[in-house]
């Protein structure tokens, strides 16, 4: 049993080690001068300065694809929450062939390749004479990530309790207000979960973005990666980025995994 | 019913816009010449030119060896981090679940970048490693998703009825895992068949997946070829959706 529990961990971190080589690989060389990976000429955070100091035109386009990337990200993900939350809310109160058929337009975007979602809006743009650029783009991104956010919220509506709702609005509140009062907080852990997928997806995304971006000079991260690599070389800021980025998620994801885990534990016990 | 199903309104035009007006547009340019004019001509080139049907076949012959080699490697490390006996480390899951969030252009550059300080040629071997490498978290995931939610106790069931650890695995652990593997399988498949960037990245423009295809008709104005090769990219994902019919197993993709 042992040595059955030995060598399967032993694999687990053989794959891990794989999986992770290239991301530190990246890390390490971040920290020297040199241009060609590889070769290591000596400590220095040059390259970090160069990024955070904004000081070439390189660095510059980087630093300004990351602010487009972080703004439709944000813009994206929020505009997505609120639409994804409403619409559960009315998916869950639908019946019949209506559900079915909302719920089947849901999943499409989902199950749909990001090609195929990049070239159906690309054309839906064309075909309406309008302008591509940061609203074309948000747009499209709201497109591929509100069906996550439906999908995060309904479970939570199904576990409420339909009378709450129904006691606010007895007791006089407006619509709106009891949606404020009683509904937001109870769906709210499938809101934000929603939101965090929805920000990630966006973040994520290439082949939307190259579609639905247009000419007008808007790059976001992954559209500067795929012109640098055209280009024939990698940014040297890009180094320190992926670092950050990198170390930025690891720590994310632990802190809010290992506190599920510890809540996960408590009720477990209690 | 009660009013609050219209609050489902604002999305249904939405999606009515942005989801099923694209798509018809998708098929309205495919049977359609620059002109405007009715046309079969766009759909023909796909079994007609050479290079298009090349690539499409290629496209399904890595798409297939990717999801085997994500397949082989994934399982174990779905079975291993399911089994409570094998690995009690919640943080492990996480490395696996880790790298979907970073950016996947990022990764795959990195791992060109890797091949290039080893010397090693862009061609069909790193464009393999590299894929698998990209898709890898989306076949463990759902895998061991379900791993983690079945019943042990037909596990043990089996053993105390005199099975064999092999005979174990291949009649009860690996039929009830199925669902998982299925819908693993559809999120590593029909990606790698249409991706782009990430194999330009992987063999330097010299093998080109089907996505690549599309993505240069469209690049070269050539609207109606690329919107006819999506259709049928379409109507593969339609007809693979009809006869797995398994949305359940399909939305265990949601990744928090």
């Amino acid at each position: 049993m042992t040595t059955k529990k030995l060598i399967s961990q032993a694999y687990l971190w053989l794959i891990l080690l794989v999986l992770y080589a290239p991301i530190i690989f990246i890390a390490i060389f971040s920290f020297t001068n040199a241009k060609s990976l590889g070769n290591w000429t000596g400590f220095t955070l040059d390259i970090y300065k160069s990024f955070f100091t904004v000081s070439n035109s390189a660095a510059e386009s980087l630093m300004d694809a990351l602010k487009s990337t972080l703004i439709i990200a944000v813009i994206a993900s929020a505009a997505s929450t609120l639409l994804g939350t409403l619409a559960a809310i009315g998916i869950f109160n639908l019946r019949g062939r209506k559900k079915k058929t909302i719920q089947f337009l849901n999943n499409i975007p989902m199950l749909n390749p990001d090609i195929i979602t990049g070239v159906s809006l690309f054309l839906l743009f064309v075909f309406t004479h309008v302008t591509k650029g940061y609203v074309t783009v948000i747009l499209s991104h709201i497109t591929f990530c509100t069906p996550y956010v439906v999908l995060n919220v309904l479970p939570k509506l199904a576990q409420m309790n339909p009378n709450i709702y129904e006691a606010a609005l007895d007791l006089g509140a407006t619509p709106f207000v009891a949606l404020r009062k009683v509904l937001v907080p109870q769906l709210r852990p499938g809101m934000i979960s929603g939101f965090i997928l929805a920000f990630t997806m966006s973040l994520d995304d290439f082949a939307v973005t190259y579609f639905t971006a247009g000419n007008s000079g808007l790059t976001t991260l992954s559209t500067y990666i795929y012109a640098d690599v055209r280009k024939g070389g990698m940014t040297p800021e890009l180094k320190p980025l992926m670092t950050i980025i990198f170390l930025f998620v690891l720590v994310v994801l632990l802190i809010l995994n290992v506190r599920a885990f510890k809540k996960n534990k408590q009720t477990e016990t209690e | 019913m009660n009013k609050r199903s219209s609050w489902a309104l604002p999305y249904l035009i939405f999606m009515i816009l942005f989801v099923v007006l694209p798509l018809l547009l998708i098929a309205v340019y495919a049977f359609s010449d620059g002109n405007g004019h009715f046309t079969f001509s766009n759909l023909l080139a796909f079994f007609t030119e050479p290079k298009i049907m090349n690539s499409f076949l290629v496209s399904l012959e890595v798409a297939l060896e990717n999801t085997l080699i994500c397949l082989l490697i994934g399982y174990p490390v779905a079975y291993i981090l399911a089994d409570k006996n094998l690995n009690k480390s919640a943080v492990t899951v996480v490395l696996f679940i880790l790298p979907m969030w970073i950016n996947a252009l990022m990764r795959t550059m990195a791992t060109a970048e890797i091949f290039h300080a080893l010397g090693i040629q862009l061609g069909k071997g790193t464009l393999l490693f590299g894929i698998a490498y990209d898709y890898l978290p989306f076949m463990i995931y759902p895998i061991y998703n379900v791993l983690n939610k079945m019943d042990k106790s037909y596990i043990e069931a089996a053993q105390d009825l005199g099975a064999k650890p092999s005979t174990v695995f291949l009649k009860v652990t690996l039929p009830l895992s199925m669902p998982g593997i299925v819908s693993g399988a559809m999120m590593v498949f029909m990606p790698t068949v249409s991706t782009f960037a990430i194999s330009e990245i992987l063999t330097n423009n010299t093998i080109q997946l089907f996505g690549s295809i599309i993505q240069e008709q469209f690049y070269n104005m050539m609207w109606n070829q690329g919107a006819a090769l999506s259709l049928v990219m379409l109507i593969i994902i339609g007809l693979t959706m009809f006869f797995s019919n398994n949305e359940e197993s399909a939305n265990e993709g949601g990744l928090l």
